[in-house]
């Protein structure tokens, strides 16, 4: 304490140094920014070169032009508030939803949809589980299907005819950040779009080969008419069915 | 400088800036002709709006404005510059009453799902986000600015740096609030958690950010002070860090400058790292680091003692942005994400409960000697139940973030009720306290319309948050056990709509507890526009400065 | 994978702690400078005396 009054004087005259006070908010700034980098680089960086995370896994291909386009409606509507797509290695998720989610099976998802609420079940194996006419009923009317369900309803998707011009710029702007979309897949994306939902499309086979074990079926009942229901059920009945759980070697894989 | 013409004289960089923003109506102006999106047509026509006004406000100031420069200081006193303060005092409030009021309908939308009326723009999923960003980024965010702008002039002694960059900030980032929510009914979101505006908005977002970090750090350049006061480094570590996290997280491609999609650049398990390391950081820069600086510089000044211990103060920031910023991964416990990245977001939100209560200790003990103003000053009562609420849900925060927990409460409602805690009783009250203090001294006023008022009101919004996070306790755990049961045969014991059938009830409690807390909003909207109504302060008006509105 | 752990885990338990201890010893020892206490007296008091 005695020598507070002795050195006050020298300080306060060096204070007086303009140049001091701004070094100092930005040494402030700089130690902020040194120490939030570190935590985010140490938690961030290794997940572009670890096996575990970069992995492919037979089977998980780029989205159909058509899965594309009804992601784009998922997202739009807010179904990540919801629903989850991930399910986690205890044994009751398991049991309720099937296998659990494997980080590859959302290596083409931009942005991720995980989610972080279950007001509504899981939805990252619920292709197949319910039939299109099923899933059309219950976003036309949740409540007609499953009467205590809290769902909205979303009568305007199967009455909204499905804007797809963009798609092949939305594969563009995919590839140009690391999904594998080739030259032919972007070049025939819109007729890929529209012949997904129609079996008798003459380009129909070509939509086979280009994305292995795609639906191809009128989703929402018309096959001459995209409408945003198509484009979505078709998204939520491929979801968690691109790897074959039956050949896939789960120890391989232990996380 | 002897030859001046009589005529004003249009400065360089006012012309620099009348520039840029005509460019920017011009360029606004093309996108609204040209792109096939309704919305994005909407938004780009907001924009050519707004900057054409800010080009001819710009012109028009430069010209009338005359040679002499608005003096820094008058009669040795700074010459506080309080305009944007106030608006941003005001927009906090009327985004407050906004993003309470649609809560109150997610809510009842989620007990009665009629509420969602089959309309596209109302429908739960938009209006959660509009919700989630009304509260934190609009109210919270004009709070912050407001606050941190009131504060930085005050404790630096010094007028806020530039005459158009602060109004810059406070209409450009209301702006992004415009733009944002209209986006969100309009359908037009990234689909990321609290970071859902589309890329060009979240670019406007940065050019207002930035020139936000120039005016604060210009400020504080400009100070008499030799310290920098504490709340600042708090306000600039908010600052600094929340930009870092919004370029990281918004790294999109627009599918083309005509349409309002883009996607982003990290995808799958890179994408829910950032995500969630944006979020959580959200969490600890906006939702923490902002509102402490608040509590440093308002509960002092409001019980009128200095903080309890400077020492930890210091100690308190540093340790604080440390740990939080390695806290995001527990957000994905039991996920694709590696198991060594949870464990370390397990442990460090562990060890973050120390700062977090030594900073709580340090905001409640600076009212030790003074505990008899609780009972006089319904204020600052306000803010210390705030900064409780705060240690509250900085345990539970740790709590949930170990994995046995975690497993149990991630996906349900107790995440929910844990938010809330923080969300309605931290960051809620200490804000109300704030701008209980702020608008008698903005307004030059020698007190609150009405103390009772606020009496009422915080009665009134705590039993709501009580309501509302008992209810979302009881709902979580509930619906966590419910999932996990198991008949003695080995079967799952309950469907999954058989889970959300049986949380009816609290979600019904959750409403009545969200509509209390908004009435007591309302009451407070009320009280302040009669403050502000209210007789002005005997004393001359001018500097923008009253005495604390003690009693 | 489990080698990944391994390192980071060591990591974290040699360098990581030095590190950590270092800049939080650096933290405390600048915030209990005795000749610092002047300053943060002088600066605890800002918001009080105002204008």
């Amino acid at each position: 304490m005695t020598n507070v009054p002795a050195t006050a004087p020298r300080k306060t005259s060096l204070w007086a140094k303009h140049k001091i006070f701004e070094t100092n908010s930005i040494i402030l700034i700089l130690g902020v920014l040194i120490v939030i980098s570190i935590g985010g680089l140490v938690e961030i960086a290794p997940l572009f070169y670890l096996q575990s995370t970069i992995e492919k896994v037979k089977g998980v291909r780029p989205y159909s032009p058509l899965e594309l386009a009804g992601r784009a409606i998922y997202v739009r509507e807010g179904c990540y508030n919801c629903h989850s797509q991930m399910i986690r290695p205890l044994r009751d998720e398991v049991e309720r939803y099937g296998p659990y989610s494997l980080a590859a099976e959302s290596m083409y998802d931009k942005p991720f949809q995980w989610g972080s609420k279950r007001t509504g079940p899981d939805l990252a194996r619920v292709g197949g589980k319910y039939s299109d006419e099923w899933q059309l009923r219950h976003l036309i009317d949740p409540r007609a299907v499953v009467p205590q369900s809290i769902m909205p309803a979303y009568p305007w998707l199967a009455t909204t005819d499905l804007k797809y011009n963009d798609i092949a710029i939305d594969m563009k702007v995919n590839r140009l950040s690391g999904v594998p979309y080739t030259d032919e897949m972007i070049l025939n994306a819109e007729a890929d779009l529209r012949a997904q939902i129609n079996p008798e499309d003459p380009g129909a086979a070509d939509v086979e080969r280009r994305y292995p074990k795609a639906i191809i079926r009128s989703f929402a009942g018309d096959p001459k008419r995209v409408t945003e229901a198509d484009a979505l059920i078709a998204y939520l009945q491929v979801l968690g069915t691109m790897v074959d759980f039956k050949l896939y070697d789960n120890k391989a894989n232990l996380r | 400088m002897a030859a001046t013409l009589p005529a004003p004289q249009l400065k360089i960089t006012d012309l620099g800036a009348g520039i840029a923003f005509g460019a920017l109506a011009l360029l606004t102006l093309i996108i609204a002709g040209k792109t096939e999106y309704p919305g994005y047509a909407f938004h780009a026509l907001v924009f050519a709006i707004a900057s054409g006004w800010a080009c001819f406000k710009v012109f028009d100031n430069a010209t009338s404005r005359g040679p002499v420069a608005i003096a820094q200081e008058i009669d040795g006193k700074p010459n506080y510059n309080m305009g944007p303060v106030k608006f941003a005092t005001i927009a906090a409030m009327f985004w407050g009453i906004a993003g309470f009021t649609v809560g109150l309908v997610i809510a009842l939308q989620l007990a009665f799902p009629v509420f969602n009326f089959e309309l596209p723009w109302i429908s739960f999923g938009r209006l959660r986000p509009l919700h989630t960003s009304a509260v934190i980024f609009a109210f919270g965010g004009n709070v912050l600015i407001g606050t941190s702008f009131y504060v930085v002039q005050k404790t630096c002694r010094a007028r806020l740096a530039g005459d158009i960059s602060p109004w810059f900030v406070v209409l450009g980032y209301n702006l992004f609030i415009v733009i944002a929510g209209t986006g969100y009914l309009l359908g037009i979101t990234q689909g990321k958690e609290y970071a859902e505006p589309e890329w060009y908005a979240d670019l406007w977002l940065t050019v207002v950010w930035v020139a936000y970090l120039l005016v604060f750090l210009a400020t504080v350049w400009k100070r008499k002070e030799p310290h920098i006061y504490v709340a600042n480094w708090f306000y600039l570590g908010f600052i600094v860090t929340i930009a870092v996290l919004h370029l990281g997280n918004n790294a999109t491609i627009p599918v083309s400058i005509f349409s309002p999609k883009s996607y982003i650049v990290w995808s799958g398990v890179q994408d829910a790292m950032f995500q969630w390391w944006y979020g959580h950081n959200a969490v600890g820069f906006f939702l923490t680091a902002g509102f402490l600086a608040i509590m440093y510089y308002f509960i002092p000044k409001r019980a009128e003692r200095p903080v309890y211990s400077y020492r930890l103060s210091i100690i308190h920031f540093w340790a604080l942005i440390f740990l939080y910023i390695w806290a995001g991964p527990h957000h994905l416990h039991y996920t694709a994400l590696p198991d060594w990245a949870q464990t370390l977001g397990m442990t460090f939100s562990i060890m973050l409960w120390m700062p977090s209560w030594g900073g709580m200790i340090n905001g409640l003990l600076t009212l030790s000697g003074a505990w008899d103003k609780l009972r006089t000053d319904p204020v600052l009562r306000m803010m210390v139940v705030s900064v409780a609420f705060y240690g509250m849900s900085t345990f539970e925060g740790p709590l949930m973030s170990i994995k046995a927990v975690n497993s149990l409460s991630h996906y349900t409602d107790w995440t929910i009720g844990h938010v809330h805690s923080g969300a309605l009783g931290w960051v809620g009250y200490i804000s109300f306290g704030a701008i209980y203090c702020l608008v008698p001294w903005l307004w030059n006023k020698k007190s609150l319309y009405s103390d009772r008022l606020v009496n009422w009101h915080f009665w009134i919004s705590t039993l709501g948050i009580v309501l509302y996070i008992t209810a979302m306790w009881v709902s979580g755990i509930l619906q966590g056990l419910m999932w996990r049961a198991y008949t003695p045969l080995g079967f799952l014991e309950y469907s999954f709509i058989e889970t959300v059938a049986a949380m009816k009830p609290f979600y019904v409690i959750r409403a009545l507890g969200g509509g209390l807390f908004l009435a007591g909003a309302l009451i407070m909207a009320y009280n302040l526009w009669m403050t502000v109504r209210g007789a002005p302060e005997a004393r001359e008006a001018g500097l923008g400065d009253a005495l604390p509105a003690t009693r | 994978m489990a080698n990944m752990y391994a390192y980071l885990a060591g990591i974290a338990q040699s360098v990581g702690l030095v590190y950590f201890v270092g800049i939080f010893t650096c933290v405390c020892v600048y915030a209990l400078w005795p000749s610092n206490r002047a300053r943060f007296d002088r600066a605890a008091s800002m918001p009080l005396n105002e204008d």
